[in-house]
């Protein structure tokens, strides 16, 4: 927002950055769910010698997809078995993940959800006449811990109030690792090989968004955790309403593309996540279905869902179709296809919802049932609250529609693109999930890349972790850094690059800004360079138009996809003439490069499996349907940095569970 | 819907040396503009309505305004961050009032129990620190294939 006679940007950037050049054992990017786990794991683990640090690009306290907070903690194992969680992501993926990953997190995950209930969060419980007992009261009947009953909304799911979630996690991450070794606002752009070693992390560079300053950081190893993609297709909404994406705005692919650009392996980056949320609010739906029992009817008020037509369709995606659990992208499927046979709007039927439950209810239980609705959306989607508000919605009296989102690349939640990592060195895990380092051991969540781990949104192919389960594998991952980095105590990382040619690397965008912006009477508009704003509606429009967006219904064709990848050719070409003026600019500068960079393989993928694994998320017209036999397998993809070139292949999927 | 500053009731943070709403927005909108000392939000279109620099603003000086391309106008919510709970106070468009406590956590702020004094044994298993102190072991498989 210019204001008037004002150019943007309070912390106008300069030419020459000062240096601050820093050496650690461990180097944690990403202050997320994930890299809290690491913080609060590290020091369990690591000798008094050894040095961590920790980078985010905002503020722990409120940082990454969990900032405004959330409402129910997604996994929690319970009475449950991993082995069953493992069935049931398998489930709603499509058959396609990493059962040793997933079984691996099961293991941990209520770990973590215990610490959390200790710190502070409030979760919900049943007393022993199966009422909600929600905040201090949930403590009444004891800690989840200590075997208290919690409020389950499907199996494996479970209510908290959530509001200062990541802020109580945050907390005892900063107090374990100490405020002395975490960074804030400073963004990692790119990560550095080692000089001697072949395919070794060596180290990171990055800036401060708050005062010119570029970092060079030196380590043994690191974890890269800086959440997926969000804004890399032109979202449902326009102008001023660009920001409410359903993933947080802020998350901007720099996990997938700092890792590839290291030569990293990608696997199943052809997966996406467009959720079907509340319409232009993107408010979560899943209270509603799980703890209401609500129904979606389409524009005729019919419940689509458990119609002939559409039982007819989920047959064709059998077994995962014909599961107990229609997987999420299925259910998508038949929500567009409502639409497309035009019978839309989709609607979530809250008034029939809350009048059924309402029956058994006495008007104090009514009046907290309704205060629960909201708060699914206060803990979580605030502004879907005042859209409700602004259109007089109160959902006992007025229907609220349903819709798929713009697509969003992730890996905690229900998708599962992202790096290929090894799984833990245990017996059952199969040879071919396991990566060996250069002493031939094999660590835990460890990518294909010497030292370099990541966790939470960054590990592909095993989705369903959540907020918790996030946590829980940045701190498995961060015990296996620091064994990494105790064996590798003689390790000295060296950099190839200069300093200079660092500095240069990073504010390369503000001196080409500096260099030419006199040249036009108006800042942004100059032949010799592109804001990061004009190149991100670029990105926008080509990928909603020929890459599966929500232009097309989420269809693309190898034509298509030909064309765009000629566009984002050209779009790379052109960000070495990103301008920015501002520190604020520069990370803009260097998001948008995460972006296409991250949203390229996404379609390199895509175009490489000729099947659509994944109806309703994406469709590939020339090669609709499932096609088991010649793609029941992962696509895994690699960059070469020195060649930049691609190498796309199959990778052979090791069924390890039986069906249940 | 993006966040706005009231003008009268910014008062820079008393130019202390942290200016609450620019520490604490997850994708760095907050700013203050020095000469006049206020803050404002220097890019609406990517505000995220987390309403992380509402709650955070000591003067109540941050409100959120419904995005201009779908929201109408007239409503707004509003929250009274505490030490226990919060407190939202939702104005529907119609002049509806509906006000709603929820609570945010159990233990007193600035004390989460770190385990600062856990050190784990052996670094050669899978099991987290917190885990192998309650001497706890790993699961396997039930049965595999
Ligand atoms: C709307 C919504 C609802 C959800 N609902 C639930 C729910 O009900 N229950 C549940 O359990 N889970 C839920 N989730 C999922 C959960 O939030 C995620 O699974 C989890 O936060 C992922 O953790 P992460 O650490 O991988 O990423 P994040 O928590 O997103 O963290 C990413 C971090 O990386 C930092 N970063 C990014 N780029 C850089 C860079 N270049 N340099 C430095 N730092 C960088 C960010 O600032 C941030 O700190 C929801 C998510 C969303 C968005
Ligand atoms: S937190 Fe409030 S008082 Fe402080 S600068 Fe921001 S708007 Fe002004
Ligand atoms: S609502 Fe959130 S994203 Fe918007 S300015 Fe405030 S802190 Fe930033």
């Amino acid at each position: 927002m210019a204001l008037p006679n004002k150019p943007m940007g309070e912390l106008k950037a300069v030419k020459d950055p000062e240096v601050e050049e820093r050496e650690v054992d461990i180097l944690i990017v990403g202050g997320g769910m994930a890299a809290c786990g690491s913080a609060f794991e590290a020091k369990k683990w690591m000798d008094d010698g050894q040095s961590v640090l920790l980078i985010d690009k905002a503020a722990m306290e409120r940082s990454g997809a969990v900032a405004q907070g959330l409402s129910a903690i997604n996994t929690y194992i319970g009475d449950n078995t991993p082995d069953d969680y493992v069935r049931m992501v398998r489930n709603d993926l499509m058959g396609i993940v990493r059962e040793d990953l997933i079984f691996d997190l099961g293991c941990h995950v209520d770990d973590s959800v215990h610490l959390f209930e200790e710190w502070g969060l409030p979760v919900w419980k049943k007393d022993d006449k199966g009422k909600n007992l929600d905040g201090k009261k949930g403590l009444k009947v004891g800690s989840l811990k200590s075997g208290a009953s919690p409020v389950r909304t499907g199996k494996w799911q479970i209510m908290i109030n959530g509001e200062s979630y990541k802020r109580i996690v945050a907390e005892a991450a900063k107090l374990a690792i100490g405020e002395e070794n975490v960074l804030e606002r400073v963004f990692i752009v790119e990560l550095l090989l080692d000089a001697n070693k072949e395919n070794q992390i060596a180290g990171a560079v990055g800036f401060s968004v708050r005062e010119n300053k570029v970092f060079i950081i030196k380590c043994k190893t690191m974890m890269v955790a800086c959440g997926g993609a969000v804004n890399i297709y032109q979202p449902r909404s326009v102008g001023e309403g660009k920001g409410r994406a359903w993933y947080p705005v802020w998350n901007s692919g720099s996990t997938y593309t700092l890792c590839m650009r290291v030569g990293a392996e990608l696997s199943m980056m052809e997966n996406r996540f467009t959720p079907a949320r509340f319409k232009d609010g993107y408010g979560p739906v899943g209270a509603w279905f799980l703890l209401f029992k609500a129904k979606t009817l389409n524009g005729l008020g019919e419940a689509f869902a458990g119609s002939d037509v559409a039982k007819a369709e989920l047959e064709k995606y059998a077994p995962y179709g014909t599961a107990a659990i229609t997987p999420t992208c299925l259910r998508n499927h038949l929500m567009l296809f409502e639409m497309k046979e035009g019978r839309g709007p989709i609607l979530m039927d809250t008034v029939t919802a809350l009048a059924e439950i309402g029956k058994t209810m006495d008007k104090k239980e009514l009046k907290h049932l309704e205060s629960e609705a909201w708060e699914d959306f206060l803990d979580m989607t605030c502004g879907q609250a005042n859209l409700w508000c602004a259109t007089n919605t109160e959902p006992e009296k007025k229907n609220s529609e349903v819709m798929p989102t713009e697509p969003y690349l992730l890996g905690s939640h229900s998708g599962c693109c992202g790096l290929w990592t090894s799984g833990p060195d245990l017996d059952w895990v199969p040879d071919a999930y396991k990566i060996k380092a250069d002493n031939g051991k094999v660590y835990n969540r460890m990518t294909t890349v010497n030292g370099l781990f990541t966790s939470g949104d960054g590990v592909g192919c095993s989705g369903h972790k959540f907020s918790s389960g996030s946590h829980a594998e940045g701190r498995m991952a961060i015990k296996q850094m620091v064994r990494y980095a105790k064996d590798h105590a003689d390790f000295s990382p060296a950099l190839s690059e200069s300093k200079d040619a660092l500095v240069d690397l990073v504010y390369k965008p503000v001196r080409t800004f500096l260099e030419t912006c006199d040249y036009t009477t108006a800042i942004d508009i100059n032949p010799n360079y592109l804001k990061p704003d004009g190149m991100m509606y670029r990105l926008m429009k080509a990928t909603h138009e020929y890459g599966a967006g929500t232009a097309t219904y989420y269809v693309t064709t190898s034509k298509n996809l030909e064309i765009v990848m000629d566009l984002l050719a050209t779009m790379r070409e052109d960000c070495e003439k990103l301008a920015a003026g501002d520190l604020h600019e520069l990370m803009r500068a260097w998001e948008i490069i995460h972006r296409i960079w991250t949203v390229e393989s996404h379609l390199r993928h895509i175009q490489y499996r000729k099947e659509t694994r994944y109806p309703g998320f994406y469709y590939q017209a020339d090669c609709p349907g499932t096609d088991d036999e010649n793609w029941f397998c992962f696509v895994n993809s690699k960059y070469d940095p020195k060649a930049e070139t691609w190498d796309v292949k199959k990778v052979d999927y090791i069924k390890i569970f039986p069906d249940a | 819907m993006p966040s706005y500053v009231i003008t009268e009731k910014c008062d820079g943070c008393k130019g202390g040396d942290k200016t609450a709403c620019m520490y604490i927005c997850p994708n760095d909108l907050m700013v203050l503009e020095p000469n006049a000392m206020k803050a404002y939000n220097q890019e609406p279109d990517q505000c995220w309505e987390c309403f992380s620099c509402v709650k955070i603003c000591p003067t109540q000086a941050v409100e959120v305004r419904g995005y201009a391309d779908f929201v109408p106008l007239g409503s707004s919510i509003m929250p009274m961050l505490g030490t226990e709970d919060v407190m939202w106070t939702c104005k529907f468009r119609n002049g509806v009032i509906k006000r709603f406590k929820f609570p945010i956590r159990t233990t007193p702020e600035g004390q989460a129990n770190a385990y600062a004094d856990l050190k784990g044994k052996d670094i050669e298993t899978e099991l987290l620190s917190t885990e192998e102190a309650e001497g706890k072991t790993l699961p396997t498989p039930i049965a595999t294939v």
